[in-house]
């Protein structure tokens, strides 16, 4: 799955001065704030943070509250489809007008009718819609099925992303694997589903993180972050 | 999508056959609203005017025309442009669900949940859609008590709970933008009773239902924070200010004709009339009202196992509102109500909060003189408080006064020692009503003597010059009564009570007659308080031993009031099973304080002042002597 980046950034958080004797949590609360939203500065929306080093020297902003600015490095998990790259998410509603998915379990998606190529036809099975391929039978799509779609447009302010099934390498990721990529398949396929939960997972303990999380450089952690931003 | 047969022909006169499928239908509408981009609006304008119903009752056919173009249209959602189907969305969210049956509300939800999920655009129009069907239209209000309108309330309302789950099941991040809405749209203090509380039962329905991890943060404090809102609103202090007495005279003789005032409204004393207490009345109805329906969520919690998690929701929101509120009434009985139903999980948390609020010096000073009037107040009054939690809670308010002495040695400056003072209020009051109970537990008793409270007492800053009187004199009493002071044998606290230094330490907002949970007066939800609530009339003093004979001789109006006090205390002692519901007597209610009836101001004290008891109900003060 592309769309899932590991950046690096070295930013400067202002404190207001209430919270001096509390510094590190009153940094990991600026940061929680950015979860969830899409930053243009990060060009995406951050999903997790790892504070790697605070600067122990803050600078002190003239004002009526003398804020103060922390400086720190930090590696930020980041969601940012673009247009043409491919994502994968579950299914969630069918119908004969549109599908509807959820990107990594907070980020709604949908491919509507006009969308979805014509090789894939809706029917009713057992009270429940499902599209299935004309040309291959075995390849169904149908609510709780993973799909790999190409992003059309993203919106940014509800994290709502427009997707298509128009391409042929597009569709059911177990289909997809079964067929497409018969030799590796083994490999892959289990690495594939691996992927989903694993750089999230971790970071979320972070998220919630104690004080002491701030001076721990997870080296472990971003390892395993650069390795996922590799491999898709 | 269920299949829609048309079998009316006038419905649509320019398609020549009669039955089409849905596909069919769906098409159509599809040509129609892309019509709308080239400039060929008449089909177009048709359609919007089968969602205008022109009157309130439809016929059959009507009814069946607006399911098949509801229907038809969610099949066509992806087709639809804010930009150019303006006057259908506006026709859409003029249609009610409480107008119309089953069948039309089925077909508006499945259309409301399929813009909700098409197009990032129609989130929050959607969700404000459902959420404006909280509250009923103003003229069904009415028929909703009737046995149809209980079933009506009940189709919509499950309905539309189950469309906000779908909608969060297809766009998960659809409950954070849910909450601000939910809020915003809440009816407004002076919306009438059935509405506010309407909208609180949903509110309260979300924090419980399937999406209340993410929305329940939000929603329970809204809800307090509009029912502190409705609590300030109750003018009680500012009616009293029309009186010209001395502050102690306004809290020990008005309080009794004030709560008549409350309880026996149909009657109010002529000098009442003009206290506006109709309109006081409203609002603490409200109040009441929404009082109850927060209890009876927590239970629900609590049957939940959920009533720890609710209860750090609630001590936030205490902590940010309701504790620095001024003139708080009733809406602390949330919290106590809480604490009440886990004493030793919430109960236990609530008090250690209240201590570290207090002792941490980081807060201003009036929020900890708040957070110590909070804790003396509740140690005194919850019923569910172990003596060991409160000996413990004792023990560190007087390790802080007594660091606090060692470290100031300076004379006695009510304003300055603002937060000292309210500290050693706080000690004296819970004393009061504790000191017998931890009397009689040896170990506790023991633990009691330890602490250096007597050199806090004889202190220069000569805390017991600055405290309230009325506290001051009861602590001082009970103290002798159980010889507290080993060394002060001639007792020479005797004449250190002056006047009321305590208006200046108490500030503008008088925090030194704070003590937030006194009797609570609203009628509904004192019945689910009384269980877990002390009142002063049932607390055993120390000396009450060796002067029973004195209370009885002293004045009938007290034995009275004990006597009933007594009788009830005994029937919910001998059946512990009983519904509070059914004590429909209540005779305490009337009763906010009981309190010496003459002011000890004047250093006039009779016997009879003596033997009668502590402020019960002392409410912070405007008066113009305070300001």
């Amino acid at each position: 799955m592309e769309g899932l980046k590991v950046s690096k950034g070295n930013i400067t958080v202002y404190i207001h001065p209430s919270k001096s004797k509390q510094v590190s949590h009153a940094v990991l609360r600026e940061l929680s704030s950015l979860l969830f939203t899409f930053s243009q500065v990060f060009d995406g929306v951050v999903l997790a943070y790892d504070p790697n080093s605070l600067d122990i020297c803050a600078k002190i902003l003239p004002g009526v509250y003398p804020y103060f600015g922390v400086k720190l490095n930090v590696n930020l998990l980041l969601f940012s489809p673009k247009p043409n790259m491919l994502l994968e998410g579950k299914v969630v509603k069918l119908t004969h007008d549109s599908i509807h998915l959820v990107v990594l379990g907070f980020s709604s998606a949908i491919i509507t009718e006009k969308d979805i190529r014509e090789d894939f036809l809706c029917k009713t099975k057992r009270g429940q819609e499902v599209y299935v391929s004309r040309s291959n039978k075995q390849h169904v799509i149908k609510v709780g099925t993973m799909i790999r779609f190409l992003v059309k447009s993203f919106d940014e302010e509800i994290l709502h992303v427009y997707g298509s099934l128009i391409p042929d390498h597009t569709g059911s990721i177990y289909w997809l694997e079964n067929n497409l990529e018969v030799a590796t398949h083994n490999d892959r396929s289990e690495k594939k589903r691996r992927i989903v939960p694993e750089p999230i997972m971790p970071e979320q303990d972070v998220v919630v993180g104690e004080l002491s999380a701030l001076d721990i450089v997870q080296k472990g952690k971003n390892s395993k972050k650069q390795k996922h931003q590799e491999e898709p | 999508m269920g299949r829609v047969q048309v079998s009316n022909k006038e419905e649509f006169p320019e398609m020549e056959n009669s039955d089409f499928s849905d596909t069919q239908l769906i098409r159509h509408f599809r040509g129609v609203l892309v019509a709308v981009t080239t400039g060929d609006r008449e089909n177009y304008d048709e359609l919007v005017g089968y969602l205008h119903p022109s009157k309130k009752k439809l016929n059959p056919d009507e009814v069946a025309l607006l399911v098949t173009t509801l229907k038809a249209l969610s099949g066509t959602v992806a087709y639809i442009d804010p930009v150019h189907h303006e006057s259908l969305l506006f026709a859409v969210s003029r249609i009610s669900m409480w107008n119309f049956g089953t069948d039309v509300m089925d077909a508006l939800l499945e259309l409301i949940i399929s813009l909700a999920a098409s197009n990032g655009k129609y989130i929050d129009w959607c969700l404000e859609m459902l959420v404006k069907h909280f509250v009923p239209p103003f003229y069904l209000a009415d028929s909703l008590k009737q046995e149809n309108g209980i079933d009506k309330k009940n189709k919509v309302l499950s309905r539309v709970h189950s469309a906000l789950k779908e909608i969060a099941d297809l766009v998960p991040l659809a409950p954070l933008r849910l909450s601000p809405i939910v809020v915003q749209k809440m009816p407004s203090l002076f919306s009438n009773e059935s509405e506010i509380v309407m909208y609180v039962e949903n509110m309260l329905r979300l924090a419980c239902g399937a999406i209340g991890e993410i929305v329940g943060s939000t929603m329970l404090p809204a809800v307090v924070d509009r029912m502190l809102e409705l609590d300030v609103e109750i003018g009680w202090d500012g009616i009293l200010l029309e009186d010209v007495k001395g502050i102690f005279e306004m809290e020990l003789e008005e309080i009794t004709e004030f709560a008549d005032e409350d309880e026996n409204f149909d009657m109010p004393p002529s000098e009442l009339l003009n206290r506006k207490n109709l309109q006081g009345n409203v609002v603490v109805e409200k109040l009441d009202s929404l009082m109850v329906l927060t209890f009876l969520h927590l239970e629900s919690c609590e049957s939940s196992g959920r009533v720890a998690l609710v209860f750090d929701i609630l001590l936030t929101s205490f902590q940010r509102t309701v504790l620095n509120a001024y003139k708080s009434k009733f809406t602390q009985f949330v919290m106590f109500y809480a604490c009440a139903l886990d004493p030793e999980g919430c109960g236990v948390k609530f008090a250690t909060a209240l201590a570290n609020m207090f002792v941490c010096d980081v807060n201003p000073p009036i929020t900890r003189m708040s957070a110590v009037g909070y804790l003396a107040s509740y140690m005194s009054r919850a019923k569910f408080l172990s003596a060991a939690l409160v000996t413990s809670l004792l023990q560190s308010l007087v390790d802080w006064c007594h660091t606090y002495c060692k470290s100031h040695d300076f004379d006695m400056n009510p304003r300055a020692h603002q937060v000292f003072y309210s500290g050693c209020q706080a000690i004296m009051y819970t004393l009061c009503f504790r000191m017998r109970s931890l009397m009689d537990v040896p170990r506790l008793k023991l633990q009691l003597l330890n602490m250096s409270m007597e050199a806090i007492w004889k202190h220069k800053l000569c805390p017991l010059k600055v405290c309230l009187p009325t506290v001051v004199v009861e602590f001082l009493r009970q103290a002798k009564a159980a010889q507290l002071f080993m060394a002060s044998e001639s007792f020479l606290f005797n004449d250190m009570l002056e006047s009321d230094l305590s208006k200046a330490f108490g500030g503008m907002d008088r925090l030194d007659m704070f003590f937030p949970f006194d009797p609570c007066l609203l009628k509904k939800s004192e019945s689910y308080i009384r269980p877990h609530f002390v009142r002063w009339s049932n607390v055993r003093t120390t000396y009450d031993d060796d002067e029973n004979d004195e209370l009885s001789d002293c004045g009938s109006e007290v034995s009275d009031d004990d006597f009933v006090e007594r009788n009830a205390r005994d029937m919910i002692d001998d059946d512990m099973m009983v519904s509070v519901e059914h004590l429909d007597f209540n005779p305490d209610l009337n009763k906010m304080s009981i309190t010496p009836k003459k002011s000890l101001k004047y250093g006039v004290e009779t016997p009879l002042d003596r033997c009668v008891r502590m402020p019960a109900r002392i409410r912070p003060s405007t008066s113009p002597e305070s300001l």
